[in-house]
């Protein structure tokens, strides 16, 4: 099958998974205790009169698919209404929030791969040798550290000690400069954990891939030992690493929640603990649904690079 | 001066149990153009040997000691950077197991193609032409359109044939194969053989076939050498193995050996198993196994003799040697065991039977 096949085989199979993460998005609101006018008016004892407008407002005395078509309508074009604790609109308060979390998500992400895939074949060639040892400790201090307490020391000692970084996020364009150089404390302390799960996961990967017959050939027929390790050994371990950078992509999109309080930094993740502390339903629904959606397209995309690396998957 | 000369190679691994000498003294030359064997049972040294003379050893496996001479340079001196020069283009390998030798993410045309690329000053449109033309040498159909699959969209005997074609691709001056036919059912292994065969007769290349199989030495071989437990026991040109073999490991290898027209209900089988190299027998290391040993066998180790003299083994490599005390006249009873040579006028095709019949 070519590759383009089984792309589009794959990209039909998303469809009605998004689905499903609409559906649960939805019904999780009906699934909490309680009836959805007392969320959204917010438990305040109110009149009837009222009670009843808002229901009718939220198409609440509606049956409950039709009420799902009625928000599904709305979800597709983007359309999520106001929030009933600060009566913003929700897509626009998303719309500003996401573009801050996939610029640290993805700043961290590429952090992570920009360590760990030199640092996993460094260790795995050197396996033994100090090196390795080495990138063994810093490993499993990256693993072992929680995000909040690095983060909190980076900015203790970076910003507030030594004074190199901003305490708080300049007021300056996501795209310039100053945020840029106000990220670098934000992305080392989201990125670390998974620069050092991806080296791990690489140096192991590698080290079962050198033991194949398929290496002894490729140095038997005289490559250089840089060309067996990073044409035929490294595309052969890549593979389990793709899996988990694809989940590690999706879940920095929504993990940021330490680290965007940490350092004030105006993403998603703020976004919804303050949400669910002021029970702002639709909001939290809208945020569910962005890092189901994440997830879904993070696991078509690992899907994609796995076939297009491994052409065996592509049957 | 041959063309591969390998002087008291001693290979070792290490392993839980201990240091196994996988081979231990192990001398042989192979000159241009000639294709010799390498015969012996699984664990006697055979595959260590050959890897190792690319120094290609897998695991913990370590050339601890003797001279491996490629055209009078010592491969264990030479640089990566030298070795490399070799690897692939002077001396290729064709593993046992082509479907592992093959990287399953690389089209299979590409893999041979690199290999003519690293070598040779080779833009990639003359690699990949050369390439279809060595699939088409080996017997690849279509080999234009075969180029771009993928190793598993080959069958078993497609793999070997590639890879095959890959230890081609340089012209090397010397081919190793490891058991190049095992694990390829029988029609398969027939035409790997014809096209081994075909190799052996026409090109330059020399050949040194590793293999437990003695049907396919007959076939393929000018010369033979016995390996047991990581030495040589028997060398003799291919003929004169079959029809006059010397040593008793020999002769129960080919007692075991099975016929076309077998009626026998059981093959003969050397008895016990082979011998653990973390503590090799002391004197012959076959005596354990062999129907003839006598006292002296187990304290007294021999050397590569001339059957017929007596005498230490010579320069000539066509002059048929043994190891067994019975040649320097150490043995009080001998050696006894009759050969039986059956000639099949109808078929075409002489038929060898030997059998060792202890007393």
């Amino acid at each position: 099958m070519s590759l383009g096949r089984y792309v589009g085989r794959r990209l039909a199979v998303t469809v009605p998974v998004l689905f499903g993460v609409t559906a649960l998005t939805f019904s999780f609101v009906h699934l909490l205790p309680g009836d959805a006018v007392d969320a959204i008016v917010g438990f305040r004892a109110v009149s009837p009169a009222t009670e009843a407008a808002t229901r009718a407002e939220y198409h609440l005395d509606q049956p409950v698919w039709d009420q799902y078509l009625l928000w599904l309508r709305d979800a597709i074009t983007l359309e999520f209404g106001e929030s009933p604790v600060t009566g913003r609109d929700v897509s626009a308060t998303i719309g500003r929030r996401l573009p801050a979390t996939l610029a640290l998500g993805g700043a961290a992400w590429l952090l992570a791969l920009a360590i760990g895939i030199p640092a996993g074949i460094v260790a795995a060639v050197r396996a033994g040798e100090p090196a390795d040892e080495v990138g063994r400790l810093a490993a499993l201090a990256g693993i072992a550290t929680p995000n909040f307490w690095l983060g909190l020391i980076l900015l203790f000692v970076f910003s507030v000690r030594l004074g190199w970084f901003r305490v708080l996020p300049p007021d300056a364009p996501l795209v310039s400069l100053a945020t840029a150089k106000f990220l670098v404390l934000p992305t080392i302390t989201l990125g670390t954990a998974s620069a050092a799960l991806v080296m791990r996961l690489l140096r192991s990967s590698m080290r079962r891939e050198l033991d194949a017959t398929y290496v002894t050939a490729a140095r038997a027929k005289g490559l250089p030992e840089r060309t067996v390790i990073l044409k035929h050994v490294l595309r052969n371990a890549v593979l389990p690493v793709v899996t988990v950078a694809g989940l590690q992509l999706a879940f920095l999109v929504d993990g940021a929640v330490v680290v965007e309080g940490i350092f004030s930094w105006p993403g998603m993740g703020r976004l919804l603990v303050q949400s669910v502390l002021q029970r702002d339903y639709p909001v939290i629904q809208a945020i569910v649904l962005v890092i189901g959606i994440a997830i879904v397209l993070a696991n078509l995309l690992v899907d994609i690079v796995y076939a297009i690396l491994d052409p065996r998957i592509r049957y | 001066m041959a063309l591969l000369e390998v002087e008291d190679l001693v290979v070792q691994y290490y392993t839980d149990d201990g240091v196994v000498r996988a081979v231990d003294g192990l001398s042989y030359e192979i000159r241009a153009g000639e294709t010799v064997g390498l015969v012996g049972e699984s664990g006697a040294g055979k595959s260590a040997a050959s890897r190792a003379v690319l120094r290609l050893l897998d695991g913990t496996g370590e050339i601890v000691g003797g001279e491996i001479r490629f055209r009078g340079r010592d491969i264990r001196e030479l640089s990566a950077d030298d070795l490399q020069a070799i690897r692939g283009n002077e001396i290729a390998m064709v593993f046992q197991d082509a479907g592992a030798a093959l990287n399953p993410v690389y089209t299979v045309g590409e893999q041979i193609a690199e290999t003519i690329r690293v070598h040779e000053d080779a833009s990639d449109g003359e690699a990949r032409n050369r390439t279809i033309a060595l699939l088409d040498r080996v017997g690849i159909p279509n080999p234009a359109a075969r180029y771009a699959d993928y190793p598993h969209e080959f069958s078993g005997g497609m793999q070997q044939r590639a890879v095959i074609a890959m230890a081609l691709s340089c012209d090397p001056a010397v081919l190793i194969c490891d058991e190049p036919t095992t694990g390829l059912d029988v029609t398969v292994q027939a035409g790997i053989l014809e096209l081994l065969a075909e190799l052996a007769a026409k090109s330059e290349t020399a050949i040194q076939l590793v293999t437990h199989d003695l049907g396919v030495v007959a076939e393929l071989c000018d010369r033979v050498l016995v390996q047991y437990a990581g030495e040589i026991v028997e060398r003799a040109p291919v003929d004169e193995l079959y029809y006059d073999p010397k040593h008793p490991y020999t002769v129960g290898l080919l007692a075991a050996t099975p016929r076309l027209d077998d009626d026998r209900e059981r093959l003969p089988t050397i008895p016990r198993p082979a011998p653990d190299l973390v503590d090799p027998p002391t004197g012959c290391r076959f005596h354990p196994r062999c129907p003839y040993a006598e006292d002296c066998c187990a304290s007294r180790r021999p050397s590569l003799v001339d059957p017929v003299s007596g005498r230490p083994v010579d320069g000539d490599p066509e002059t048929h040697v043994a190891a067994c005390l019975e040649y320097t006249g150490d043995l009080e009873a001998g050696l006894d065991y009759e050969v039986q040579i059956r000639d099949d006028a109808d078929s075409n095709c002489r038929e060898r039977k030997q059998q060792g019949e202890p007393r």
